[in-house]
């Protein structure tokens, strides 16, 4: 992976493009930051509409590139995109739209979307705006760990400002109007991107989906819907819009998510007490595998990382190479390792192969574990 | 097999069926594979109920069935989105689709959301913008009064009035 391996920031001021976008470290590689490490990231996206426009699935190409022109002009003119990364969906091939998908700044929707669609992303990668993927824009905000309020804070204040120069599709009463109707009212989707495995160890994560879907909360996969639920990393949002103001879906989407960060400790607490050597043997498996294996699919790396950032959260290795584990999270991605290749397309065995290799040099000085945290909370109590 | 339970999407036999409880309502659908792969729901990892066929719940329901039926023929002026448009993508053609498919989307509202009446963020410009129109309308009644009446000073007053209220908006409505 000589590509992802040459990380270095990039200033401030120099426009973003696709190579240097991919080489520089973002909120989203590098949650380490975070206080809260169950929650790696939280993201906000608004969904709008211009008004007197056609929706873009039902606006011909024609339409398209004018919706476009207006939204990209807009969105360009706005402090945050000096200089915005602007990548048209068109100009891309299938493998740096794979990576955008991989890193969350598209959705899958867009990449396949046919020509007139854009994405525009700040420099900092904590903000990225879609053109005419399903609605005319989607503006999404990212924050490291369980940020939610600042994250609408910052998402409010960028649609604000784009607001006073385009003219949403707005209903007093039915707020926003988007395409689909389940996104209509507020047509924001709150989510978190939590990390779960002792509810998934223990087997209560199919009790957990379904008390909080009761809830109007839904939980996907790590990569929205129809995603598996690899390396215990689960996106949770809010899945109703109307009816309530964005503050109240925030609030009620806070309160289970640390609902669920509660049940988390409690499953860890319990994995500890009932077994401390069996959870220190998968730990210490998963850190052996990762060290030494040559042959790792993507859906094993994802378990492995996972069990080592456990291991991390629980303090049988230190608390800085969590950034490591969250990026390889990232960077072990099929599209990710294809591009580090520099080659021809890789059979699924070849790109196991190059991941395992990868893993394998950013683990060689990665320190082994220390159980004795572990293995001491996990001691009989003496009264 | 008496009363084997058909797709609510095309009809065939329904092998696959979802229950969700949401905001304290149970909703059930019941899809042939082929559909239920189609909106992403026999995937283990999906765990949502495709809420763009929760309408189809309603077609039971004697009201939401005529309702469903005298909006059949309904065609949306400005985009020429239709109900088979809509049923077929559950996705609307254009915001005024909202007003033109409006008897079935409330039914639909109702049922996937928390309520039926927007109480969120509203755009700062919306409400000047209404102050706006409102008031050009005004205006605009007054300048034809005032040369009904030939005050002609009065309708030239309105009317610099009414340049220069578009001029600091600065927009109209675009059309479909």
């Amino acid at each position: 992976m000589p590509r992802a391996k040459t990380r270095k920031a990039v200033a401030s001021t120099t426009p973003l493009t696709f190579d240097t976008l991919i080489a520089s470290s973002s909120e989203l590689t590098d949650t380490a930051a975070s206080k809260c490490a169950i929650v790696m990231t939280t993201r906000i996206r608004l969904a709008r509409n211009l008004a007197g426009h056609r929706f873009p699935g039902r606006a011909s190409g024609e339409q398209r590139a004018e919706i476009l022109d207006i939204c990209r002009r807009t969105i360009g003119a706005t402090a945050l995109m000096q200089p915005a990364c602007d990548l048209s969906i068109s100009d891309l091939s299938d493998l740096q739209k794979q990576i955008l998908v991989e890193r969350h700044l598209i959705s899958r929707e867009l990449s396949a979307s046919p020509n007139g669609s854009s994405v525009m992303i700040s420099n900092d990668q904590t903000c990225a705006v879609m053109i005419n993927e399903e609605d005319h824009l989607r503006i999404q905000f990212l924050r490291a760990g369980f940020q939610l309020k600042k994250a609408w804070a910052a998402v409010d204040a960028f649609d604000t400002a784009i607001e006073d120069t385009l003219e949403y599709a707005f209903s007093p009463a039915l707020g926003y109007l988007t395409a689909c109707p389940t996104n209509v009212g507020t047509g924001m989707r709150a989510s978190a991107m939590m990390h779960l495995p002792a509810l998934v160890i223990s087997g209560h994560m199919e009790k957990v989906v379904r008390a909080v879907n009761q809830l109007g909360i839904v939980v996907r996969g790590q990569f929205g819907e129809g995603s598996e639920a690899s390396g215990s990393i689960f996106q949770i949002s809010n899945q109703t819009t109307l009816g309530e103001s964005e503050g109240q879906i925030i609030k009620r989407l806070s309160s289970v998510l640390s609902a669920i960060v509660e049940h988390e400790l409690n499953a860890r607490a319990l994995l500890i007490e009932k077994d401390a050597g069996k959870l220190c043997d998968k730990i210490g498996r998963a850190y052996g595998i990762l060290q030494n294996a040559h042959l790792l699919s993507s859906g094993e790396a994802m378990n492995l990382l996972s069990l080592v950032r456990l291991g991390i959260d629980l303090g049988a290795f230190a608390d800085t190479g969590r950034a490591l584990v969250d990026r390889l999270f990232i960077e072990t991605q099929p599209g990710h390792i294809q591009y580090g290749a520099d080659a021809a397309e890789l059979t699924p065995a070849a790109r196991d192969q190059l991941r395992a290799a990868h893993i394998r040099r950013q683990f060689a000085t990665f320190a082994a574990p220390d159980f004795g945290a572990i293995a001491n909370r996990g001691a009989p109590q003496q009264n | 097999m008496a009363n084997q339970l058909k797709c609510v999407v095309c009809g065939s036999p329904a092998t696959v069926h979802f229950t969700q409880i949401l905001n304290n309502k149970v909703h059930k659908l019941d899809l042939c594979e082929t559909c239920a792969q189609e909106k992403g729901i026999s995937t283990p990892g999906s765990f949502d109920l495709p809420l763009d066929l929760l309408h189809k719940k309603a077609s039971g329901d004697k009201t939401a069935a005529s309702e469903i039926e005298t909006a059949a023929g309904l065609r949306c002026e400005k985009c020429g989105f239709t109900q088979a448009d809509f049923k077929k993508t559950g996705r609307l053609g254009c915001p005024h689709c909202y007003e033109t498919f409006k008897h079935l989307l409330d039914p639909m509202l109702d049922g996937m959301h928390k309520g039926t009446t927007h109480t969120g963020k509203v755009p700062r410009h919306a409400a000047t913008r209404k102050e706006y129109h409102d008031r050009l309308s005004q205006l605009e009644l007054t300048l034809a009064s005032a040369i009904k009446d030939e005050r002609y000073e009065d309708a030239a007053r309105h009317r610099d009035e009414i340049a220069q209220i578009k001029q600091t908006y600065g927009k109209q409505d675009a059309t479909c």
